[in-house]
């Protein structure tokens, strides 16, 4: 079933509503609870390759629901570690599990300093109450 | 009903246009015709035609007089089918979106691909589409297309060239047929590769060795294929090309001075998002049951708007049904033989010519249901005597390649016999 | 129901080819087909049951009232069938010399002088299969257009209104254009104030359709023409909703400069499930050098193709276009002659009659007199009862009646978009107008049945993310998955109740 609405206060968020978990120099990167519930259940997701390069607030993918297709936009800068192989199988993963199961694309950051730029939870909180 | 409205007039229901843009006169019309006067109209317009039942007609360039038998028209006379909208409340149009599954399905058979849409305008736009899906999946610009295709087809991908940001290369044709080499050097750093099959001078190409040469240079290999010839050439699919298109009118239209007919283009699997036009995709209702829906919508127009895949919506939905009856119809057999009869029957008018002492433009080059002759006078003159007789011999090839202003493109289908060849010798030979 | 694959019988087919007493010519081996297509088998009668069948599970004008909205789904004269298979027009190749067709291009020339007195311009080209590509054809126009005085560079975008069909922007994206949008204000015209900020030098034109697709005549529109006109821009009209203002007020009047006008719409070329169509295009003097090659000319008594056409664009479609819609739609013009105006006016009465009805039990975002369509909302359906325009629509099935446009324009929420045509009588309005008051009354008293809707059609809601995920395009014989037999998934199941 899909998730109830939260904004965990653990990670930053991107006003194109985008999460991003930094751990170190890397960071993991989805879409947050808003976006899926928007788009309805997702039936596709086209994702970037492991190795390409990502520049923030640039499109690095797709994710596709029967009425819409979305850029999926990089909160943050970086090289493609690794892409989240179930949620290319299952894309309703990211509608039931938006922060955990459900996330889309792992980088090493390029610029570490772009992070100050992100917005904490209340911030994004915020964005979603005036859209 | 005014009262209802709550205005006293008609003329008030216009009353928000401007003054300045009201229209102040009666349209400068003829006076309305009643159906009998309709039909007395148009029919004396037709009859200053001279049709194929007229006059034995030997014309093909893309459009075929072949037979188109009763149960098309049939099946298109069903008003709930002839009169329906597009089925976007798929409740209310099972019986399009099933044929429509139906009509993909055959594409894919009879190309050998994995995904076919909904029908495209024409045998030419449908080129145009597939230059547009290649550029986009490969990022690169550059269309290469062989002299040998359609010189319609070829017109029309340059007319959108421009807009889509293309540069269109074309491949001379060598003897009728092209060459694989040249075909492989002309493109590197080719988004994608069109060629005709058989061409247009009814030659049947090396298609394999062309898609070779494609795949090698990394362009998409495209060919341009006759419908009714699948049952006896190879498909696409079986020797590397990543799309299929081509004119469907041979199989389920008739010629209507070119229109409306039907383009088809099917694909690859890893092309399904880059596809344009619409889709039928299975799916189950409520209660557990088959049904069909358009799917991959978020493609068209009416989602992904700026960034669709196309623009299309009204397609040749209603003409590519007629495809599916005819073909249908015919079943894998049928279809087998038709190739025969139109292959041997075209075999048997180019002996007929020789022996009448006329040349063959292209001599060592094997062929399908059309080819090229030389008239020994200008294409016009050879015209205008077969004419004479009764014969419209062919299609003039001058107007559209060097060097070949005395020579007629002959098509021969399966409605033209032995004795109506007999004739068109007769008629070129003296 | 079974696909017709499902019915084949290995060896039997509908019919029997000729055979005739000439040699066999043979394929090259390495051309040759290895394996057959896997084709229907089925013999003659099983395939008239098999389409009739088909044709029992659709809707059409013919079964029924069908308002979709911006469609303009009016009866098809069953004359124009008969007439458009004449052996005259039916059985004629294109490539036949002139003198053998005249008959053919005076029909096509008259046509053209028809669409030309009614929008009001000078020069047509019936070329264009479909609105859509109407509009492309338009498109490529200007980009000649200013080429031709040296402004192509300078002239990169287009203007839409944000209530456009989306053909307009991806018409936009195919020439190669940029888009910008206009809003629409609280009456329901173009933003003027928007507009002026938008229109520059750069500006190449304007794409619009009037009335709108809210099915409301733009009351600026003159001075819409002439900030456009001013910066030497130029103004394309999207003939989507002519029916309402044939005779009335003229697209060139209004100050457009090309126009496409859609046969199968305001000049009743049958839909046939999605096509065919036609989309042939008029303009005013200026751009008639740029349009596609060949023309139809009339040239003393006689007609010709004139291909000597220096400036066109080239082809946008093979040969001279959809003839056999021609046919239809010039049948259908010669039918009205000028009483094309009542046309128009009855489509508009029975527009504003049927809004009359409604505008009391649905919410009305503008508030005007509407021309041949007109827009509701079911938001407050939605808001007090949860029950959305998607709802109402599969509920309006069970009644008998086609559901209308939903879900546009996109301004506005919960859209329903509904076009009744004037070939409908009023009984027929009235007995729609009854089942829409009912369904809103259900939305109150019980609406199950409106989110389980419909229930009286061959199939029930059919699940439309399953057929994006799965995407299943064609049948696979052996391999074809079984998806009734597949166990659903908790989600599937919850998206079966109608989401």
């Amino acid at each position: 079933m899909a998730a109830s609405e939260t904004y965990p206060d653990d990670l930053k968020y991107h006003k194109e509503h985008d999460w991003a978990r930094i751990e170190g120099d890397e960071a993991v990167l989805g879409i947050t609870w808003f976006a899926q519930d928007a788009l309805g259940e997702l039936v596709h997701y086209e994702p970037p390759n492991e190795g390409d390069t990502i520049a923030k607030d640039s499109a690095y993918g797709e994710v596709e629901s029967v009425k819409a297709v979305s850029d999926v936009i990089a909160p943050l800068s970086g090289e493609v570690l690794e892409v989240n192989a179930k949620v290319v199988e299952e894309p309703e993963t990211v509608n039931d599990d938006p922060y955990g199961e459900g996330w889309l694309i792992r980088i090493r950051l390029s610029e570490p300093s772009e992070t100050d730029s992100l917005l904490d939870v209340d911030a994004y909180k915020q964005v979603v109450a005036e859209s | 009903m005014l009262a209802a409205i709550g205005v006293s007039s008609v003329e008030e229901l216009f009353r928000d246009i401007p003054a300045g843009v009201r229209f102040g006169r009666e349209l400068d019309l003829e006076p309305p015709l009643s159906e009998q006067e309709l039909t007395r109209h148009l029919g004396e317009l037709a009859a200053r035609n001279v049709d194929t039942s007229k006059e034995l007609s030997f014309l093909g360039a893309g459009i075929y007089d072949h037979y188109v038998p009763a149960v098309v028209d049939t099946v298109l006379q069903r008003g709930e089918l002839l009169t329906a909208y597009t089925p976007y409340q798929p409740e209310m149009s099972q019986g399009v979106l099933q044929a429509i599954f139906e009509y993909q399905t055959v594409i894919c058979e009879l190309t050998g691909m994995d995904v076919s849409n909904a029908s495209g305008y024409d045998g030419t736009t449908v080129a145009a589409d597939a230059c547009y899906m290649a550029k986009h999946a490969t990022g690169r610009t550059k269309v290469v297309v062989t002299e040998a295709t359609s010189p319609q087809v070829r017109q029309v991908v340059k007319t959108y060239a421009p807009g889509f940001g293309l540069e269109i290369v074309e491949v001379p044709h060598r003897g009728g047929i092209t060459d694989p080499d040249e075909l492989r050097r002309a493109a590197t750093d080719a988004a994608c590769v069109i060629f005709q099959q058989p061409n247009f001078f009814g030659c049947l190409e090396p298609a394999p060795d062309l898609a070779a040469a494609a795949n090698d240079a990394e362009a998409i290999a495209i060919a341009h294929v006759d419908p009714i010839s699948l049952g006896v050439l190879e498909a696409p699919g079986a020797y590397g090309c990543g799309l299929a298109i081509g004119e469907g009118q041979s199989a389920g239209n008739y010629q209507s001075f070119a229109g409306p007919h039907y383009g088809f283009l099917a694909a690859r699997s890893e092309f399904i998002r880059r596809m344009p036009g619409r889709i039928v995709g299975e799916t189950l209702d409520a209660a557990g049951e088959r049904g069909y829906v358009l799917t991959l919508q978020t493609r068209e127009q009416h989602i992904r708007r700026e960034k669709a895949t196309s623009n299309i919506t009204t397609n040749q939905t209603l003409l590519a049904l007629a495809g599916l009856v005819h073909l249908s119809w015919l079943g894998p057999q049928g279809l087998r033989e038709l190739g025969e009869t139109c292959m041997s029957l075209a075999e048997y008018a180019k002996s007929g010519l020789m022996a009448a002492g006329l040349e063959l433009v292209f001599p060592e080059r094997a062929t399908f249901k059309e080819f090229a002759v030389h008239t020994g006078r200008s294409a016009r003159d050879a015209t205008r005597a077969a004419r004479e007789r009764g014969v419209h011999p062919g299609y003039a090839l001058g107007r559209d390649y060097e060097g070949l202003d005395d020579a007629l493109l002959v098509a021969v289908t399966e409605r033209r016999t032995p004795a109506d060849i007999d004739r068109l010798v007769a008629a070129l030979a003296s | 129901m079974k696909l017709i694959f499902e019915k084949s019988q290995p060896g039997r087919r509908g019919g029997e080819l000729p055979r005739y007493d000439v040699p066999l010519a043979k394929v090259p081996a390495e051309l040759q087909r290895q394996v057959p297509p896997r084709l229907p088998e089925l013999a003659e009668p099983e395939i008239v049951r098999h389409f009739t069948e088909l044709s029992t599970r659709n809707f059409g004008i013919d079964t029924g009232f069908y308002p979709l909205g911006s469609c303009t789904m009016k009866y098809n004269p069953r004359v124009n069938e008969r007439l458009a298979m004449l052996p005259g027009f039916r059985d004629l190749h294109p490539c036949q010399d002139e003198d053998a067709i005249q008959g053919a291009l005076e029909l096509m020339w008259r046509l053209q002088e028809e669409l030309i007195e009614v929008s009001g311009l000078d020069a047509c080209s019936l070329q264009p299969a479909a609105g859509s590509q109407g509009e492309l054809t338009g498109l490529m126009l200007m980009r000649a257009y200013f080429a031709d005085r040296g402004e192509a560079d300078q002239r990169d975008t287009i203007i839409t209104a944000d209530t456009a069909h989306g053909t307009n922007p991806a018409s936009v994206t195919m020439a190669g254009y940029k888009l910008a949008k206009v809003e629409t204000d609280a009456r329901g015209n173009v933003d003027v104030a928007n507009l002026r900020e938008l229109v520059n030098e750069r500006t190449a034109g304007l794409m619009l359709t009037n009335p709108s697709t809210l099915g409301l005549f733009d009351e600026h529109i003159e001075e819409i023409a002439q900030i456009f006109h001013e910066v030497g821009a130029l103004l394309y009209y999207d003939g989507a909703n002519l029916n309402a203002v044939c005779g009335i007020s003229r697209p060139g009047d209004m100050g457009f400069d090309i126009v496409h006008i859609n046969l199968h719409k305001t000049f009743s070329q049958p839909h046939g499930g999605g096509g065919p169509g036609g989309g042939p295009i008029v303009v005013r003097d200026n751009l008639e050098p740029f349009l596609p090659v060949p023309a139809v000319v009339k040239d003393g008594e006689r007609f010709r193709l004139d291909h000597d056409r220096p400036k066109s664009i080239g082809k946008v479609r093979g040969f001279t276009g959809p003839f056999g819609v021609f046919v239809r739609s010039y049948a259908y013009m010669r039918s009205y002659g000028p009483r094309l105006r009542e046309m128009s006016e009855t489509a508009v009465l029975n527009a504003n009659y049927l809004l009359a009805l409604l505008r009391e039990a649905y919410d009305l975002p503008y508030d005007r007199l509407a021309m041949h369509e007109f827009v509701l909302s079911a938001r407050s359906l939605k808001r007090e009862h949860g029950i959305s325009a998607l709802d109402v629509a599969k509920r309006l099935m069970d009644y008998g009646f086609h559901p209308p446009t939903i879900y546009f324009p996109l301004v506005v929420p919960e859209a329903l978009m509904i076009e009744p045509t004037e070939t409908e009588a009023k009984e027929t309005l009235d007995e729609f107008a009854d089942a829409m008051l009912a369904i809103a009354r259900e939305a109150k008293e019980n609406p199950e049945v409106l989110r389980d809707a419909p229930h009286g059609r061959p199939v029930r809601r059919l699940d439309e993310v399953l057929a994006a995920k799965r995407a299943i395009v064609k049948y696979g014989f052996e391999e074809h998955p079984d998806l009734g037999n597949e166990p659903a998934t908790p989600r599937q199941l919850e998206a079966q109740k109608g989401a």
